[in-house]
């Protein structure tokens, strides 16, 4: 399974979404993704993301400012 | 066959009704979002502070979560500027070439429909409803000039506009679909209420920042001093951003309102040279352009007027250049009436 991280620093909704979007199109389900931010507004933005094209949020948090989320890759829709 | 059409979300109301109509016809429909870097979505209201108590969300995840939809965002923010420079049919009130937009955008929603097997596309647009874009007569255009043709269906006024093919093939039914025209919002937020959503999203203006007057002004402003029309991502983010005020053609400064915007132009620091005040509490400057060595102690004057020392007899303040070094500057602010209105973007 791979663990890959995602500097989304200093990009503004909704950019950072895309980026993981267009990251997670390329893992495999199972595989893991850590996204840094620095837009607060990834803490709704991502999750919601996730929620609606089955991706599971691990975890998040903020620290020093940057706003951090683990993301599980989901398996594809049919 | 369970037929498939992709929607354009703008996370507006018309379009969260455009596919609920669609998905009571046991249409299967996902979601397509353009992000030109015009959106209102999100930025600013990230940005100052005083929003931050309202909890931000993006409307158009929020519709596709209340529809149960997939929703593909799609940044479109390199190939956007060409309809940006030379729209074919030219711009609305402001600096919003909505027609060229919306053919645009209906052209990469049919790439992205014959990429991923889909049948059709739906829109929210309504007869009527904005003066140059959603007019009777501009709605073949945009079937046209897009080559989406007729497998575009607009389920809110469709019965006004000819039979598409999926009401032709009978994918859909037309006696189901709506006659919505005009700018009135009555009937859409009628049928809200049938379909049991509530809390949407009414933006006034429209879906991007194209349509603000201020903010088509500072857009000008920026092409008419670097004498092409050109802009960059961070261009167009800082224009929402602080106030811009332009003492000589060659330069400009953006100083942040409050403490949300100083935090934010802050992460320009390394892009921009700024002047921040250090001998009372004060905002934050980036200064954009070109500008001489004699121009920085004017930029000084102005960003000390805004500070808390504007009255002061002298204001020290902290240029930076982007490098990273740094040099002190004792001022006098600038007083009101020399700042000049022409000034003022
Ligand atoms: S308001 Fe902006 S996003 Fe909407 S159609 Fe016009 S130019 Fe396009």
């Amino acid at each position: 399974m791979a663990h890959e991280t995602l500097d989304c620093r200093r990009l503004l909704c909704p950019m950072p979404v895309i980026r993981v979007q267009d990251r997670v199109a390329e893992l495999q389900p199972g595989d893991e993704l850590e996204a840094i931010c620095t837009d607060p507004g990834v803490m709704q933005d991502i999750p919601a993301w996730c929620r609606i094209n089955g991706h599971q949020v691990l975890e998040q948090k903020v620290e020093d400012d940057e706003y951090i989320l683990r993301i599980r890759v989901g398996e594809p829709s049919p | 066959m369970q037929r498939k059409a992709v929607a354009l979300i703008s996370g507006g109301l018309d379009s969260l009704l455009a596919v609920r109509v669609m998905q009571e016809q046991g249409i299967y429909v996902e979601g397509i979002n353009f992000f030109t870097g015009f959106c209102v979505e999100g930025h600013t209201h990230a940005i100052r502070k005083k929003d931050q108590k309202k909890p931000k969300r993006n409307n158009a995840l929020w519709c596709a979560e209340q529809l149960g939809i997939k929703l593909h965002i799609i940044d479109i923010v390199e190939e956007y500027k060409d309809v940006v420079f030379n729209p074919k049919y030219g711009y609305g009130a402001n600096l919003n070439p909505c027609l060229d937009c919306k053919i645009f955008m209906v052209k990469k929603a049919k790439e992205w429909m014959e990429a991923h097997d889909f049948d059709f596309i739906i829109t929210g647009e309504v007869v009527g409803q904005r003066p140059k874009s959603q007019r009777k007569d501009t709605m073949p255009v945009v079937q046209r000039d897009s080559g989406i043709d007729d497998r575009l269906l607009r389920p809110l006024c469709a019965r006004n506009l000819p039979p598409t093919l999926p009401e032709r093939e009978g994918w859909v039914d037309r006696e189901k679909l709506y006659d919505f025209s005009g700018r009135s919002r009555k009937p859409q937020m009628a049928l809200a209420r049938q379909f049991g959503f509530e809390d949407y999203a009414q933006p006034a203006g429209g879906c991007c920042f194209l349509t603000d007057e201020q903010y088509s002004l500072k857009l000008q402003d920026l092409w008419q001093a670097r004498g092409e029309k050109r802009y960059e991502m961070d261009d167009i983010m800082l224009l929402k951003v602080g106030r811009h005020i332009r003492p000589a053609p060659e330069y400009k400064l953006i100083i942040s309102r409050e403490e949300g915007e100083g935090k934010f132009l802050q992460g320009y620091r390394k892009q921009y040279p700024s002047l921040k005040t250090t001998s009372h509490p004060g905002p934050l400057c980036l200064i954009d352009g070109d500008f001489a060595e004699e121009q920085i102690e004017q930029a000084a004057r102005i960003v000390a007027r805004y500070s808390q020392g504007k009255n002061a007899d002298k204001v020290e303040l902290e240029y930076r250049d982007t490098e990273g070094n740094t040099r002190q500057l004792k001022v006098t602010p600038l007083p009101p009436h020399e700042l000049k209105k022409e000034w003022v973007v």
